[in-house]
């Protein structure tokens, strides 16, 4: 279908953005890379009055080095990030996320912000953001705060920005050196959402045991899940399968996937368990 | 509420004047008359929509009009080459890469994108870049060999 009407506004600096995004609080949607807003509009799903477009905001777009880490701008594009030396070197996770988001087309448009702020429970960014500890710094015109991963996912497509706020920045705070990542998913089609994915990161120490280890889920709930007990468990372990199996195990029990018209939940949990085991030995360096 | 789009399509420097929310993908097809985007699920799933934007490719159902002002686009008209079909194009026919011809426009501007970033690739680079484009006819195949002729001849 077509966008149902809407007010088009289009700011092209920060300051114009946040004091729109005041003015509107009520009734705005900001569109970024737009591939997933736009596929609401045309869906009918969402009917904002105002629609803020913040593509050319160019102070909003852009990588750079951050306290160890990596901070990227909001409206970064998906493409853009993924061949982005910086962030392959400082966070590796996200270079190994990034290729399951859409198709080429999609991560052409799609931005680094717009993804996390859409808050999918199926999307790679928000699960990857949860896992490293991110900082999300959101500016309203009263103002910046930085809001830690861990208190921006609310639920199903919910975070804790406030209507008058925008998603400027995420700091990916490093992981240490030689630690390993990756990312794994089960879809129905290559490019699809997934029905369970799981984002994985592993440090080892000196003597080989497991110094850090970061697993995250993702359609396994109204957000993404970060499986503190798995993670706890493998802290010190040595990585093994046995070791991983057991952390899968712990996982399973962390997560409440529902079930749907694409799997059932048992099955979501099943995979997860599957997939986690997968994902973290890949991620062993 | 409308408002003046200007944007240079295949070289072309076009202005219309449209509803805000005009997608790209029916600015093209409605205020310039270039009906060879073909839109087919509307949501950014089927890939046959899309375009040139900037370079790169795009979901011209999931831009608005107002979102290229000012920006480049090309088509599957701008495929062309002095009136006769481009090298894409003519490996296409010789392959027998559609049947129906719905999602043609789509796969060429994505392999139009592959050709441009990675002139000589592999078979499954081909079928990763095409990955986003549906095609209900073929089982791909011919599209794949296609694309592959295309690089061979230089496209």
């Amino acid at each position: 279908m077509k966008p149902p009407a809407f007010r088009y506004l289009a700011p092209h600096t920060l300051e114009e953005a946040l004091a729109l995004r005041a003015e509107h609080a009520g009734d705005s949607a900001v569109l970024a890379g737009g591939q997933s807003l736009m596929p609401l509009l045309n869906l009918r799903m969402a009917f904002p009055g105002t629609l803020i477009d913040v593509g050319r905001v160019s102070e909003l777009a852009g990588i750079r080095e951050w306290d160890g880490g990596v901070a990227i701008g909001a409206m970064t594009r998906q493409r853009a990030a993924e061949r982005s030396k910086l962030i392959g070197e400082r966070a590796p996770l996200v270079a190994k996320a990034l290729p399951s988001i859409g198709h080429p087309a999609i991560r052409n448009r799609g931005t680094i912000g717009g993804s996390i702020a859409h808050a999918d429970p199926a999307a790679e960014l928000p699960a990857v953001a949860l896992a490293l500890d991110a900082e999300l710094v959101a500016a309203s015109s009263s103002g910046e705060r930085t809001i830690p991963a861990s208190d921006f996912f609310a639920g199903y497509l919910t975070t804790s920005l406030a209507p008058d706020e925008l998603l400027v920045e995420i700091r990916l705070p490093s992981l240490p050196d030689g630690h390993g990542s990756a990312f794994v998913e089960l879809a129905r089609r290559h490019g699809d959402f997934a029905l369970v994915g799981v984002g994985a990161a592993v440090a080892l120490d000196a003597a080989g045991a497991i110094a850090d280890a970061r697993l995250v889920f993702i359609g396994v709930g109204g957000a993404p899940v970060r499986a503190h007990e798995a993670e706890a468990l493998l802290r010190g372990a040595t990585p093994t399968d046995e070791v991983y199996a057991e952390a899968a195990e712990r996982a399973r029990d962390e997560i409440d996937p529902g079930s749907d018209s694409h799997a059932s939940g048992a099955y979501r949990r099943r995979i997860a368990g599957v997939l986690a085991q997968r994902a973290l030995r890949e991620a062993t360096p | 509420m409308s408002v003046q789009v200007s944007l240079t399509v295949n070289g072309v420097e076009r202005s219309a004047a449209v509803e805000e929310r005009r997608t790209l993908a029916d600015f093209l097809r409605e205020e310039l008359g270039l009906t060879g985007t073909h839109l087919g699920c509307e949501h950014g799933i089927c890939g046959s929509c899309t375009v040139i934007v900037d370079g790169v490719s795009a979901r011209s159902c999931l831009m608005l009009a107002v979102q290229a002002d000012g920006a480049e686009v090309t088509t599957i008209e701008g495929l062309l080459e002095g009136g006769e079909l481009g090298v894409l194009q003519q490996a296409c026919r010789d392959s027998h890469a559609f049947q129906c011809g719905y999602c043609t426009p789509g796969f060429l501007m994505t392999a139009t994108e592959l050709l441009s970033e990675n002139p000589n690739p592999t078979e499954s680079e081909v079928r990763e870049a095409i990955s986003g484009n549906l095609c209900r006819c073929t089982g791909y195949e011919s599209i794949v060999q296609a694309i592959l002729l295309a690089a061979e001849r230089g496209a």
